[in-house]
């Protein structure tokens, strides 16, 4: 039962930042490119404000998956890696804890491409 | 000679010897997929890229022409031709092969209209005897240049019209040449016109001024009226483009009820296959013009259109630096009787 | 007679906006509420199948990125995802999948124009302002950060 609560949770929480996402595409002609710079942006930032650690809290995949999730890991990274390593961490933090996401798309991007041909829709 | 503010009037009347076209998969399901002379199920054609692909169709078209005449290419005085490509590279890679003086145009996808109008005058002047007139575009060469790569989860805006993939050729030769039309009587070259639109998916919205300005300018300089002609085909208006040319043409008067056909919005089915608001590139009016309406003027079932292809003069660098769309469209009259 | 269309810009936009039809913003929202719903929960069923197995809370999320990661890439090379896109919209943007997307669909695109300067030089170029402003935005915040816990 706790099982279908957390996944109903999780449903809703990406369900609800998604339908943001195609709100502004409908509404406002925005790029998909610009739509995912807005969500990473906004997610950093609402990461320092402490704002989306509780969504996340509620949400957990459903706030992470979606990619202001992948601002949450930036802005978190950030500024456990201020609190250990000091000024420093300002340059290591963000990159550190999104590596295995980033090294993923690229190997999985290169991967695919060697064996997929590009085809019409 | 010229007449009015932009009309050239062909005194000699220039004849349309014979067309050819190609499409791809999907035009092949399309309404009109029985009057394209080929049928090219593999988008690829057998090439390793698109751009190579693209070229392809626009040989096999020509090929196709000049068996269908029949002739050789050291028969033909000049090619007109052009695609979408930058640097018109399909045209030029494909003309490499033929051995033939070669003018590369481009006025998107209004180029169809400028290579057979060039193609015309050239023969009505008497510098050419046999002049050919081709163009060409693929959806996925097209949309790699203006859009978004292929494999990427993008929605369509409903106002978004899809590549043809396809080209067409016409071969123009002197009235004195057989007997039976069609000829070709006039040509208006078409202004640039800009009302400001910037929404690169809704290219109809972008070229509908242009359309409008030539067709106005054309009846106002040949002093005819709209219903003249048994058909006004325009390029690539799309059903949004249609729509508003016919609606803001009754504003001023000109009636294109039962008269008017945009090739874009005839090419396909829209609601089976998903295309929003129709055909468009320089292939559209190419391959309908020489597969359909050719084939409709030769056995009389139409004697009198105007085809006006419509482009649009923009690129994703100048939509980028937030540049609006120009427009431009070209005007040809094309006769059974002169 | 007036050859032109006579409207000024403004005019001739809004006239444009009255005859285009808008997108189907309810049936869009729909779908995008449920096929990005869909994939977070997918998700959270990898990282508690991960928790479950007796990974660490971290690593599990960590293992759910890369595994969502390695779906979309696949489903994009084979030509699947363009197709969900189609009808999601930002349902399938916006989850980690669509960040995958976005960087698998021009490696496969530009392979023809070779390794390097095709596949290499093209991957990111839908994704790369992602991690230009992510990553940005995370050194401002961090340096604020490190400002307030310097002084404070």
């Amino acid at each position: 039962m706790d099982m279908c609560m957390e996944l109903l949770k999780v449903f809703l929480t990406g369900g609800i930042i998604c339908s943001i996402g195609q709100i502004l595409i409908d509404k406002t002609k925005l790029t998909p490119a610009r739509i995912l710079v807005i969500f990473v942006t906004m997610g950093v930032i609402l990461t320092f404000l402490g704002i989306y650690a509780p969504i996340v809290e509620f949400g957990k995949a459903g706030a992470t998956v979606p990619i202001s999730g992948f601002g949450y890991a930036l802005g978190k990274g950030v500024m456990e890696a201020v609190d250990e390593m000091g000024f420093l961490g300002i340059f290591v933090g963000g990159i550190k804890s999104c590596a295995a996401g980033i090294a993923a798309a690229i190997i999985f991007g290169f991967l695919a491409s060697l064996f997929a041909k590009p085809t019409s829709k | 000679m010229k007449i009015g503010k932009q009309t050239i009037k062909l005194e000699n009347t220039p004849k349309i010897l014979q067309t050819s076209s190609i499409v791809g998969p999907k035009e092949s399901q399309g309404p009109l997929s029985q009057y394209f002379d080929t049928h090219i199920d593999d988008i690829f054609f057998g090439e390793k890229t698109f751009e190579k692909a693209e070229s392809k169709f626009m040989k096999t078209c020509i090929d196709n022409l000049l068996s269908k005449v029949p002739t050789s290419p050291e028969n033909i005085d000049y090619i007109f031709a052009g695609d979408l490509l930058n640097q018109c590279i399909c045209s030029g890679y494909c003309i490499r092969d033929l051995n033939i003086p070669f003018f590369g145009l481009y006025g998107a996808c209004s180029t169809f209209c400028e290579s057979l109008s060039l193609a015309s005058a050239f023969v009505n002047a008497g510098y050419a005897n046999k002049a050919i007139a081709a163009t060409s575009s693929h959806f996925c060469s097209a949309e790699r240049q203006f859009r978004m790569p292929l494999e990427h989860g993008n929605q369509k805006s409903p106002t978004a019209q899809c590549t043809v993939t396809g080209s067409g050729a016409a071969i123009v030769v002197p009235k004195d040449v057989g007997t039976q039309g069609p000829f070709v009587t006039y040509i208006t070259p078409g202004k640039i016109v800009d009302l400001g639109i910037t929404d690169m998916t809704n290219m109809g919205a972008a070229m509908m001024p242009a359309a409008f300005n030539t067709v106005m300018t054309h009846l106002q300089d040949t002093g005819r009226n709209a219903n003249y002609y048994d058909v006004i085909a325009t390029g690539d208006l799309g059903v949004l483009g249609s729509e508003m040319l016919v609606d803001l043409l009754r504003k001023e008067g000109v009636d294109l009820q039962g008269i008017h056909a945009d090739c874009g919005a005839l090419i396909y089915d829209h609601e089976k296959q998903d295309t929003h608001c129709g055909g468009s590139g320089c292939g559209c009016m190419a391959s309908v013009f020489s597969g359909y309406f050719y084939e409709q003027l030769k056995t009389k079932k139409i004697n009198k259109i105007l085809i006006v292809a419509t482009g649009a003069l923009m690129s994703p660098l100048s939509v980028q630096q937030g540049e609006s769309i120009p427009g431009i469209a070209h005007a040809i009259a094309i006769e059974n009787e002169v | 007679m007036n050859s032109n269309v006579n409207m000024t810009n403004e005019e001739y936009s809004s006239y444009v906006d009255t005859k285009a039809k808008n997108s189907p913003i309810v049936k869009n929202i729909i779908w995008a509420f449920l096929v990005g719903g869909l994939i977070c929960t997918i998700g959270q069923l990898i990282t508690n199948l991960f928790m479950y197995l007796g990974c660490s809370k971290d690593d599990s999320t960590m293992i759910c990125t890369i595994s969502l990661i390695f779906i979309g890439a696949f489903l994009t090379a084979i030509n699947v995802y363009a197709k969900i896109g189609q009808h999601a919209g930002a349902g399938s943007i916006v989850p980690i999948t669509g960040f995958s997307n976005s960087i698998v669909a021009p490696a496969i695109e530009f392979k023809t124009e070779g390794y390097v300067l095709g596949i290499g030089a093209n991957m990111f170029k839908i994704a790369g302002p992602v991690l230009v402003y992510g990553t940005t935005a995370s050194v401002i915040i961090g340096f604020i950060y490190w400002l307030i816990t310097m002084f404070i």
